[in-house]
């Protein structure tokens, strides 16, 4: 008897569902909004002034567990250095969000953006045209070298948040 | 004489070729069916992408299956290995021929029934093909060469073995009843009543017997996805992997079909035409079967060895002793 009130009550909780609206979302015809930190293709954003972000310090390389980004680091005439050429695998890359975790000037980050297949494995393979971006991502305010001790924009203590510099010599309690 | 002779030879081709086109079209929608009320009762859609709510979905699968590579695996007998799917479409098909899915009609003074062939021996046949049915898996599971499709093999026989007994023996009060073994015969002793309910417990028996030979969910043990890959079909590829399903949907619909011969009543009922009741009562019986695949969990081996021997077989061979006494008692 048990055991028969047991199927019983599997066998109505199918015919109730049978009649339920089902809960898929039907992919190619509705997109769900992804919130904005979702982790997709990566982009290379600009600063406010409409400079590359991206300073070439290989940190995001060095951090890729799977070694898809590759750069070539130069330097410009004013000292401020740039990627010469920056080029990410995405065929490799199991965006994971290390590299924009590791990027000390919000350069690198991930969008919301997922559909990245292609028929050709080598179209997944993004130059430095492909990932660069005219905006600032998800911090459109930030500028590395507003904030950092960097002489080449204004002298040292001139930057946001940052103290004046201190004279190591007499500095006595 | 021999124009007569020839004039039913070509109705009974006809005949033939429409309920073969019939039950391989029923057949290949049935999966539709089942997937569609599957996904449903488990809050998906089920196949919807190919054509008007999937309704293609049948055709692309078929195509699919007919340009897929026909592979025999390494060490397999090769022989058995090509013949075994056959076997077990081709029995299906087979007993649908003692079948009566509909009152005959007359067409220029001559009688056509609704069934193939009104064997006088239609319930010993089909328990026969049944049997037959089990070489199909057994040799398929066997020439594979493959462990986990000669688990899948001694399973299928031996479950199918076991509940074969319960199944013929569900049927034996059927025939007290009807006191024939046809099963023309049969659906015409249904004309007031179907047998459902004078025989609950033998419709009971036949049916958990009948799921249990078809291989059905809950009794699925020879070709258990989870243990064994896919059982004694783990090496088929295309087409004849495609033939083991076809198989395994026309004995749905076989079963259906003997369900309603043997206790709905066949196609007897009030109002509606013959074959449309007939039609009805089948896919009752097929829902139902698609609804308990949608719930219910596999049995465990021992379960099944235990719930076949000690319970069905018990109380088949009771319910013949009451039914006899009854019988008897009437007369």
């Amino acid at each position: 008897m048990e055991g028969i009130r047991g199927l019983a009550k599997g066998l109505i909780t199918t015919l109730k569902i049978l009649f339920r609206k089902p809960v898929t979302e039907q992919y190619p015809e509705y997109k769900r909004p992804l919130p904005a930190r979702a982790r997709g293709v990566i982009i290379l954003t600009r600063d406010p002034d409409g400079e590359e972000r991206c300073v070439a310090c290989y940190l995001c390389s060095a951090v890729c567990p799977v070694s898809c980004i590759s750069m070539q680091s130069a330097e410009r005439a004013d000292g401020r250095r740039y990627p010469r050429w920056f080029r990410i695998n995405f065929a490799r890359c199991i965006y994971c969000g290390f590299c924009e975790e590791a990027c000390p000037t919000l350069a690198i980050q991930l969008t919301p953006d997922f559909e990245t297949s292609r028929r050709d494995i080598l179209k997944l393979v993004y130059e430095k045209e492909d990932l660069l971006v005219n905006h600032g991502g998800k911090n459109k305010e930030y500028n590395f070298y507003r904030h950092a001790g960097v002489t080449m924009v204004g002298d040292k203590g001139t930057h946001i948040n940052e103290d004046k510099p201190v004279n190591v010599k007499s500095n006595m309690p | 004489m021999i124009w007569a002779w020839i004039l039913g030879f070509i109705f009974l081709i006809i005949k033939l070729s429409i309920i073969m086109i019939v039950l391989l079209t029923v057949a290949a929608y049935l999966v539709w069916v089942e997937r569609k009320l599957l996904g449903r009762m488990q809050a998906r859609f089920g196949p919807n992408r190919a054509g008007w709510f999937g309704l293609l979905q049948p055709l692309v699968d078929l195509v699919k299956l007919i340009t897929k590579e026909d592979t025999v695996p390494e060490g397999a007998s090769k022989g058995l290995f090509l013949l075994a799917p056959g076997v077990v479409a081709l029995m299906a098909l087979l007993i649908f021929a003692v079948i009566p899915f509909g009152k005959g009609f007359t067409l220029r003074g001559r009688p056509i029934p609704l069934v193939i062939t009104d064997l006088n021996i239609g319930v010993i046949y089909f328990l026969a093909l049944s049997s037959l049915s089990v070489y199909g898996i057994v040799l398929g599971g066997w020439a594979s060469n493959s462990k986990y499709s000669l688990l899948g093999g001694i399973r299928g026989a031996a479950q199918m073995i076991s509940y074969e007994i319960a199944l013929g023996l569900s049927l034996v009060p059927v025939v007290m009843l009807a006191r024939s073994f046809s099963l023309v015969e049969i659906t015409n002793a249904q004309r007031n009543y179907p047998f459902i309910l004078v025989q609950p417990v033998s419709f009971l028996l036949f049916f958990i017997a009948a799921v249990a030979e078809i291989k059905r969910i809950p009794f699925d043990l020879p070709e258990a996805e989870n243990e064994l890959g896919a059982g004694y079909h783990t090496e088929y590829s295309g087409m004849r992997f495609g033939l083991f399903f076809l198989g395994e949907y026309i004995n749905m619909i076989v079963l259906g079909s003997l369900v309603t011969v043997f206790f709905l009543g066949g196609w007897h009922g009030p109002v509606l035409p013959p074959l449309l009741w007939f039609l009805i009562k089948v896919w009752v019986i097929v829902f139902i079967l698609i609804w308990m695949r949608a719930t219910f969990p596999r049995i465990r081996y021992d379960q099944l060895m235990n719930m076949g021997w000690k319970a069905l077989i018990p109380v088949a061979l009771l319910n013949i002793i009451v039914t006899g006494a009854v019988i008897l008692g009437w007369s």
